[in-house]
């Protein structure tokens, strides 16, 4: 296939296919027989948090990491047992990797001149003007700022137009208003290109914004994968239901159930979700609402067809974010619950330590797919004080990095 | 556009302009020590260079005088010497690059995971030197002498004629510069392998690079600090050196160089301006090499 040879650029991006992959290390199974079927064209995000092994998937891509077990197929042709070098990728690396003893220029070129492609330095000036640098062209990667910096890397491989380019959390270092930008900026080159993208990240925004496909990663395994819009609305795990965003989960029995719902007794109080959102329709199960869809209330609601009532309970803690406010609600025997209030009057309207009761559309529940055993009753560590110090480090991590 | 607004120019630094008198405290013992042995013995190397023998003086009896013709004598007299040792000194050089590099990039860079091994290496490269380097050259003569088993084994095989040797002979000189600067060329090429990053290589396979491109284009530039090192800590005593080329160790009077001259003239002939001029000469050609060297090799970036 002419649009696989490293010699010439690929006409378009190319499917890549993981089979049955495992990658163990010595004491450590990274991956756990992996499939992963990424269609070509698309921008596919791999979301996880640190140690879930999505960088070890992206490196075996790579070719830079051997596969333990399994088959790696890039346009359908077997490059399990190819070098590296020997390719039709390209990464952007997270720690840049420019060479230091090499212009700008001399960087981007690196690839166009190994492959014995024509004109190689007009190419090159082409790709740093795209990402707006062409001006700096005969500096010393050492002189450029780390964002100018990752957008060098960024050009040093798109230039090379690989049938699929790997994306090593590319915009870590950034700082929030130019991850912005060259989140915009990847997506669009993304698509005039029409290259493939893998894109490997821990930043379930930038995931979600940016993919048309993420798949959600934990423990080397693939806990779900689908559109942004299917994962945050339709969380099939506790793990996705608690690492993209927050919810609110519940587990106990199904009492009743009928052609359109199921009822599940959480605590005495009957549940109702949709039978088409639920995954597992008998037994002991798990089921969720996000607290963004649950309204608080401050007298019991008269009982209504349609709507879940919990209550009463009290507030324990209100944090206020500007765009939303943050409630706590203790309901006794049944837990702690995290409320979004968007902020359409001034201020919070209840404090800690007031009766509140809190209602959700039955339509917005979810059942998850987990066995309810090994999840705990409340997962969500959701107090301001640990939300705070999320923040901070996020905060003081941002700041080192820029 | 909008990325230009976040292109920074490049930032003057401010040095410090404290003035301490710490500091210049601190100073005094090593500026003396540089001018007391430093400054002072090359003065008098110099002046030596230039004097002139005493009239009806005896052997060894100068007095001070301006006699350039010195420097042309001497150049003239051992050209063949000076041009023979800079020979052997970049041949020396060459092969101790050559072999100390696999061995270096062994311990700093394979053996990084196994921290023990690596050290044990280092320990093995630098072991020699608990013995005399006197000793171990004069044991390299025994080694290669005619009785020898080597020279008796190369004759065994026909590759050297029944009059053969191996002492004496170029091949013994240069061998004996390389073993004895091994050790100063893999030391300082291991402490840049041992600090190469390695995402640079992982970055050179990514982009098309074959493993022999990325030696090439990204090892060899990266450690290219401990290369003039390690090079500079070789040549620089080789080209002096008159131990392995001397009639008692490995070498022959067809094989002197500058070095020999110059110990030759110091102690032997008692000609003490020759010597010193050769001295200088010595050191001058030394200098414009390493110079036009450091220049070429581009290293300012990197150190």
């Amino acid at each position: 296939m002419a649009s696989l040879s490293t010699a010439s650029f690929a006409e378009k991006g190319a499917d890549l296919e993981l089979v049955g992959i495992t990658k163990r290390f010595p004491g450590v199974t990274a991956i756990e027989s992996l499939d992963l079927t990424i269609p070509a064209g698309s921008f596919f995000a791999l979301l996880g948090p640190s140690g879930c092994g999505k960088t070890t998937t992206l490196r075996l891509v790579a070719g830079l990491e051997e596969a333990t077990a399994g088959r790696i197929l890039i346009g359908g042709k077997d490059v399990t047992s190819t070098k590296p070098f020997q390719r039709p990728v390209n990464t952007v690396f997270q720690s840049y990797a420019l060479f230091p003893h090499m212009t700008i220029l001399e960087n981007v070129a690196f690839g166009l001149r190994r492959r014995k492609i024509g004109d190689p330095v007009a190419k090159a000036h082409e790709a740093l003007r795209l990402v707006e640098l062409d001006h700096l062209a005969s500096r010393r990667p050492a002189q450029l700022s780390g964002g100018q910096q990752q957008r060098v890397a960024l050009a040093r491989a798109i230039v090379n137009r690989p049938a699929l380019l790997l994306l090593d959390e590319p915009l870590g270092a950034l700082d929030l208003k130019l991850r912005r930008q060259m989140q915009l900026e990847l997506k669009t080159i993304q698509t005039e290109v029409g290259l493939t993208f893998l894109h490997v990240t821990h930043d379930q925004e930038e995931a979600m914004t940016m993919a048309d496909t993420v798949a959600v990663m934990n423990k080397g395994r693939i806990e779900q994968m689908g559109a942004p819009e299917e994962l945050y609305e339709l969380p099939r795990t506790a793990f996705v239901a608690n690492f993209l965003g927050q919810s609110n989960l519940f587990t106990g029995p199904v009492t009743s159930s009928t052609a359109d719902a199921i009822t599940v007794d959480v605590g005495g109080v009957p549940i109702v979700v949709p039978r088409t959102r639920a995954k597992r329709h008998a037994g002991e199960i798990a089921i969720g609402v996000r607290p963004e869809k649950v309204t608080l209330l401050t007298s019991a609601p008269a009982p209504q067809a349609g709507r879940n009532v919990l209550g009463p309970g009290r507030v324990t803690d209100v944090s206020f974010s500007g765009v939303s406010t943050q409630y706590l609600v203790m309901v006794p025997g049944i837990g702690e619950l995290v409320v979004f209030a968007q902020n359409m009057v001034f201020g919070p309207v209840v404090h800690v330590g007031a009766e509140v009761w809190v209602s959700w559309n039955a339509d917005h529940g979810f059942g998850l797919d987990d066995e309810p055993g090994d999840l705990p009753r409340f997962a969500p560590d959701a107090s301001t004080e640990s939300i705070a110090i999320q923040r901070r480090v996020a905060l003081e991590e941002e700041l080192e990095q820029a | 556009m909008a990325f230009t607004a976040f292109s920074s120019q490049a930032v003057v630094e401010q040095a410090p302009r404290k003035r301490s008198f710490v500091a210049l405290v601190l100073l005094v013992p090593g500026i003396l020590y540089l001018l007391l042995f430093f400054l002072a013995p090359l003065i008098s190397l110099v002046i030596t260079s230039f004097q002139q023998p005493v009239l009806d003086g005896d052997i060894g009896e100068y007095t001070t005088g301006f006699q350039w013709q010195n420097y042309t004598d001497a150049v003239g007299e051992y050209l063949p010497l000076i041009l023979r040792a800079f020979g052997f000194a970049l041949i020396a050089t060459v092969l101790a690059l050559v072999i100390s590099y696999p061995i270096a990039y062994f311990i700093g860079v394979k053996a990084r995971r196994w921290p023990l091994l690596q050290s044990l290496m280092l320990t093995l490269v630098i072991a020699p030197f608990f013995i005399s380097f006197l000793l171990r050259t004069l044991a390299w003569k025994q080694i290669m002498s005619d009785e020898g088993p080597i020279v008796v084994f190369l004759k065994s095989i026909a590759v050297l004629p029944s009059d053969g040797h191996l002492t004496g002979t170029t091949f013994s000189v240069i061998f004996g510069l390389t073993y004895n600067f091994i050790p100063f060329m893999t030391l300082p090429l291991y402490a840049t392998l041992e600090r190469l990053d390695l995402r640079y290589i992982e970055a050179g396979a990514d982009l098309y690079a074959s493993p022999w491109t990325t030696f090439r284009k990204v090892t060899i530039p990266l450690t290219m600090p401990g290369i003039v090192s390690g090079t500079l800590l070789t040549f620089i005593p080789a080209a002096g050196d008159y131990i392995n080329a001397s009639r008692d160790f490995l070498g022959s009077s067809s094989t002197a160089m500058v070095g020999n001259a110059i110990e030759a003239n110091f102690l032997v002939l008692q000609n003490y301006p020759i010597a010193a001029a050769l001295s200088i000469v010595l050191m001058a050609v030394i200098l414009i090499i390493v110079g036009v060297y450091v220049r070429r090799a581009g290293t300012e970036d990197l150190i």
